[in-house]
């Protein structure tokens, strides 16, 4: 149990997807602008990568992986399918995200139409698939782990996408150079969020 | 009639516009705002940085006019995922080419090879232009958009390693000027992640201030 309390807390803050990994950006600058918006979005890519996440950690670890095919029949401890991860991870979040969205769209309809146009979009989103990419880099024993592992991230995307919809609600007060306003000012600020994110660089867990 | 008319040039003014508009007024990067997650993760050092570009021009060209190529074939509802599809393979081409040719750099690379999928510049790219368009001006679109995002990776890039590290390219620059012998120190923050992001800033910030058409409005 601790162990999975360990992951969860590391991947939320020290492997924070958008501060450490820059992951998510494109999503994150879009609709940061608000913090209604990026608490939808923020929630949805927390779902997702929490049921993608272990989903493909099964496919690796159950058909993609070396030897992985030996529960179908002994002579296949040479097959390594490895190759095919990206097309096999891609598929099942594709197909995931429908899932959800049908799923969403018939049980809670009032959080379909919040979420919007974000919902499908989430498919490309970098973090959903850097998700299922860090999962097989790193190697988790358990699907426990892995699924400790979606969820923290999911959360850690959304606290960065919080923090930085809340700082630009307030950004409309202040004079920033005109050069800068918009794009320019939230790419630095994302730095210095990135910068304090660091501090917890240090923590062993 | 159709056949008279003169064919357009292979290199016409329009189609020269669609080579050049990325590289500044219509930057992918700096304007578009699309592919940031991986252009600043990866650029540290210059060679992963140019190795990634390369990668990415291949891929978004090609993946450029194989859609373009099925633009009429493909049913709008699920042409998403065929254009996953049609990025991931090429992605895993690439992909195994730098594991048998340079596998040092494509460990450093590590997962980012993989998110060019998902990077939003060339899907982007494909919905916004090659779904309308001929291959050949797909495939300008998609070497001009390639080229302007491998473009801001090397400058980043530049400055984060000679900054940083004092070398470019594991090239000792600083210690060979000497400057060492002078008190000069290498900034060790700019290896840092965020740094990227202000570097990406101070960019922006100068180009804004050359092309004041591309200032925001509130």
């Amino acid at each position: 149990m601790q162990e999975l309390i360990n992951i969860f807390v590391k991947s939320i803050f020290i492997d924070n997807m958008i501060f450490a990994y820059f992951l998510g950006m494109c999503s994150y600058l879009a609709v940061s602008k608000t913090v209604k918006t990026g608490m939808g979005l923020g929630l949805a890519v927390t779902f997702v990568l929490t049921i993608t996440v272990p989903v493909n950690y099964l496919l690796q670890t159950k058909i993609l992986d070396k030897g992985a095919l030996q529960w179908l029949d002994p002579s296949f401890v040479e097959v390594d399918l490895s190759f095919l991860s990206f097309i096999m991870f891609i598929a099942v979040i594709a197909a995931m995200v429908q899932l959800v969205e049908m799923i969403v769209e018939k049980f809670a309809p009032a959080l379909y139409s919040a979420l919007g146009i974000f919902l499908p979009l989430i498919a490309v989103n970098c973090s959903i698939l850097g998700g299922s990419l860090f999962m097989q880099e790193r190697a988790y024993a358990t699907i426990g782990q892995a699924t400790a592992f979606g969820f923290g991230s999911g959360i850690g995307w959304l606290l960065a996408v919080l923090a930085i919809a809340a700082i630009r609600e307030r950004l409309k007060y202040s004079h920033v150079p005109p050069a800068l306003r918009g794009l320019g000012i939230t790419f630095i600020i994302t730095g210095l969020m990135g910068i304090a994110f660091m501090s917890f660089m240090g923590i062993k867990l | 009639m159709e056949i008279n008319k003169p064919k357009e040039a292979l290199f016409s003014k329009k189609n020269r516009k669609l080579l050049k508009d990325p590289m500044n007024i219509n930057n992918p990067i700096t304007v578009q705002v699309l592919g940031i997650c991986s252009a600043l993760a990866i650029t540290v050092k210059l060679k992963p940085a140019i190795v990634m570009s390369l990668s990415v021009i291949v891929v978004m060209a090609l993946a450029n006019v194989i859609t373009s190529l099925m633009r009429n074939m493909i049913p709008n509802r699920i042409r998403i995922i065929v254009q996953l599809v049609v990025v991931a393979t090429l992605v895993i081409l690439v992909d195994q080419v730098l594991k048998a040719f340079i596998y040092d750099v494509s460990k450093q690379l590590s997962v980012f090879v993989g998110l060019i999928i998902t990077n939003c510049i060339i899907m982007g790219r494909i919905e916004a232009f090659s779904l309308g368009n001929t291959p050949w001006k797909s495939f300008l679109d998609g070497i001009g958009n390639g080229a302007s995002y491998g473009l801001i990776l090397i400058v980043v890039s530049f400055f984060r390693e000679l900054l940083g590290n004092g070398t470019l390219y594991d090239y000792p620059v600083v210690e060979k000027l000497g400057l060492y012998d002078l008190g000069y120190h290498n900034n060790g923050m700019m290896l840092l992640p965020p740094m990227a992001l202000i570097v990406v800033a101070l960019i922006i910030w100068w180009q804004r201030s050359k092309t004041p058409s591309l200032i925001e409005k509130d």
